[in-house]
């Protein structure tokens, strides 16, 4: 017969082995899914992956030029468009709305904004620019990305702006600076290093984004710069290639995930360590 | 004396030489009510982005809304060649992979919140939070790819044995019977589960890091185990937050567009098995939003959108209400 005090310990002790395991088990997907990527990506990354287009269905060779042309030419337009709206919004709330009701609503709708399902950002995206346009393009993929963004940048503008010690406005209140030039020229500078990591952490959510880019952005086979026309994207070229029977066109699906990753955990960890190095100073 | 008496006195006293000052500060006073108003006009666009994705939905889904009115909700036929459309399968779809997803994420996160919070050296807490945040990092087309190339033809190895086993218990065996694919409703199950993992074990760990010592240290001192400690006073104490955790990954499971569509079969019929194919609202506008040729088919997808949005819209507003009462009550506490 085990002792009620034997069989607390052997309880606590099954337990905490679980939770060790669980911590395994998380760990483990990682780095499955991490390993992967790299074993399956890197063979397949190739100088003219970056000097040709897409191919055509079942052929051989080719590149993902366009792709990575149209991407960066989203991201453009998401930051261009997401970055302003986000600071101004986050601003009015970090320096006008701390203890504000109102404030305390935007912020609610922000925080459901910033989970929403991507997908429905991209029907929305679609409703009211494609559809009233007639066509898709480049510039309403942007502008769901943009709507993606957006939250993000407000979400840490704000946190970052009440991080800003109180004493730092009044001293320059004190010596006689209206407030929109404390805000400009002080709060921001105190809090840029905070906002700019939102700011990167955000393109790194918004540059793996597919859901939103089908309706929107859509695809193209070519080389396209023109904002108004459907344009190739990796997010959607990844997904086409992958789903594919094509081995070419399989192989080059990962060659794409991986660098996707690859800019992804590059920013990730890059916005860690600038937020880390201005901690310490 | 009141302001506006002051407000006189000194103007009196302050007379003809301080006309430009003034001016000035009525330029600068000027200036600080635009940035001011400017700036909450742009806060005030984004808080209404939400109304505005309502709106759009709903007068882009009227016709289907309109055609087949409640019915939209309750048949499972999904036929765009008859135009009879049904919303049935997708929203089950959607709520049973998420269910799958839940019954694995929600323990899975509580051990790894445990183990960061309570039983890890100082040293480990730092790698190993990051290292489950990563998962969070990985774009939901990465987990798709992943998922059909390299997970299902995996999984599809275990399936027999799932079916001989689980398949053999009376009641809920039906639900682990069917053709060994590897793709299907339970794969889509586990594939969201690892990716939510992140959301909730993060809010559970940060919550449970906060959780006074005071608290813990007396329960320990009364001689209580680690795990009497987690089951009877951090989780108590902590089960707003955890709740609202649950929710906000709960929120994610249900929208998670990219790596469903890739391996939950796509089959646009209700089966008891979940190793069966099915499908979920979000992973059929993404299948067959640029393939709807009719109007009633577009407006039919664009309808789903907004059932996904208003369920998606409760769940993260409870989750983010939860999440709330904890700041409050944090304050009061203290």
């Amino acid at each position: 017969m085990m002792s009620r005090f034997a069989k607390r310990q052997l309880i606590n002790r099954i337990n905490m082995t679980i939770a060790v395991l669980m911590t395994v088990f998380g760990v483990f997907w990682v780095v499955w899914i991490l390993w992967t990527t790299l074993r399956l990506g890197l063979p397949a990354i190739s100088l003219h992956l970056f000097t040709q287009d897409t191919p055509p269905p079942g052929s051989e060779g080719g590149g993902l030029r366009n792709a990575f042309v149209g991407s960066l030419i989203l991201l453009g337009i998401a930051v261009a468009v997401g970055t302003p709206i986000g600071v101004l919004a986050g601003t009015w709330l970090g320096e006008f709305a701390v203890r504000h009701r109102l404030g305390a609503v935007v912020r609610f709708l922000n925080d459901i904004l910033l989970s929403a399902p991507s997908i429905v950002i991209g029907l929305f995206a679609y409703a009211i620019l494609v559809d009233p346009l007639g066509h898709f393009s480049a510039f309403s993929g942007g502008v769901a990305l943009a709507l993606i963004l957006i939250p993000v940048v407000v979400r840490t503008t704000d946190e970052m702006l009440r991080l800003v010690p109180g004493p730092l406005r009044e001293a320059a209140i004190a010596l006689g600076t209206p407030y929109w030039m404390v805000v400009t020229r002080i709060t921001w500078k105190a809090a840029s290093t905070g906002i700019l990591t939102g700011i990167i952490l955000g393109v790194a959510r918004i540059s793996g984004e597919t859901a939103p880019l089908l309706f929107t952005a859509l695809n193209n086979q070519y080389f396209n710069t023109d904002l108004w026309h459907p344009i190739a994207n990796l997010p959607v070229v990844i997904f086409q290639f992958a789903m594919s029977p094509y081995a070419n066109w399989q192989q080059m699906a990962w060659a794409g995930a991986f660098i996707a990753v690859l800019f992804i955990l590059i920013l990730s960890i890059g916005s860690r360590w600038l937020l880390s190095r201005h901690a310490r100073s | 004396m009141n302001g506006s008496e002051v407000a006189a006195a000194g103007e009196r006293y302050a007379g003809a030489a301080s006309e430009r000052t003034s001016a000035r500060r009525s330029r600068t006073s000027v200036a600080d009510f635009l940035f001011r108003k400017g700036t909450g006009f742009v806060a005030f666009l984004v808080a209404i982005t939400l109304v505005a994705v309502m709106v759009s939905l709903i007068i882009e889904g009227w016709q289907a809304l309109h055609t087949f009115g409640w019915r939209f909700l309750v048949t499972t036929t999904w036929d765009p060649v008859t135009n009879a459309f049904g919303a049935l399968v997708f929203i089950v779809g959607t709520l049973v992979s998420s269910a799958i997803a839940m019954l694995i994420a929600v323990p899975v996160s509580f051990g790894i919140a445990l183990f960061i919070s309570e039983l890890s050296p100082g040293w480990l807490r730092g790698p190993v939070s990051a290292v489950i945040e990563l998962l969070a990092a990985i774009p939901s087309i990465i987990y798709g790819m992943w998922g059909l190339l390299v997970f299902a033809p995996w999984f599809a190895a275990i399936e027999p044995w799932i079916n001989d086993h689980l398949g053999a218990i009376p009641g809920i065996g039906m639900l682990f019977q069917g053709p060994p694919m590897g793709i299907g409703m339970l794969t889509a199950g586990i594939v969201l589960a690892i990716m939510i993992i992140p959301f909730i074990a993060s809010i559970m760990r940060d919550v449970f890091m906060i959780t006074p010592p005071a608290l813990k240290e007396s329960a320990y001192a009364l001689g209580a185990t680690t795990w009497e400690v987690a089951r009877r006073v951090i989780l108590p104490y902590t089960r707003t937050a955890v709740t609202g955790g649950i929710f906000l990954g709960l929120g994610r499971a249900l929208g998670e567009t990219m790596a469903v569509t890739f391996i939950i079969g796509n089959a646009n019929n209700l089966s008891a098995s979940l190793l069966m194919p099915g499908s979920s609202i979000a992973s059929v506008i993404a299948n067959e939003f640029t393939e709807a040729t009719t109007s009633l088919y577009k407006s039919s997808l664009l309808a789903l959108g907004l059932i996904l949005f208003v369920i998606t819209f409760i769940v993260l507003a409870l989750a983010k209400l939860l999440l709330l009462r904890l700041e409050a009550g944090e304050g009061s506490k203290s």
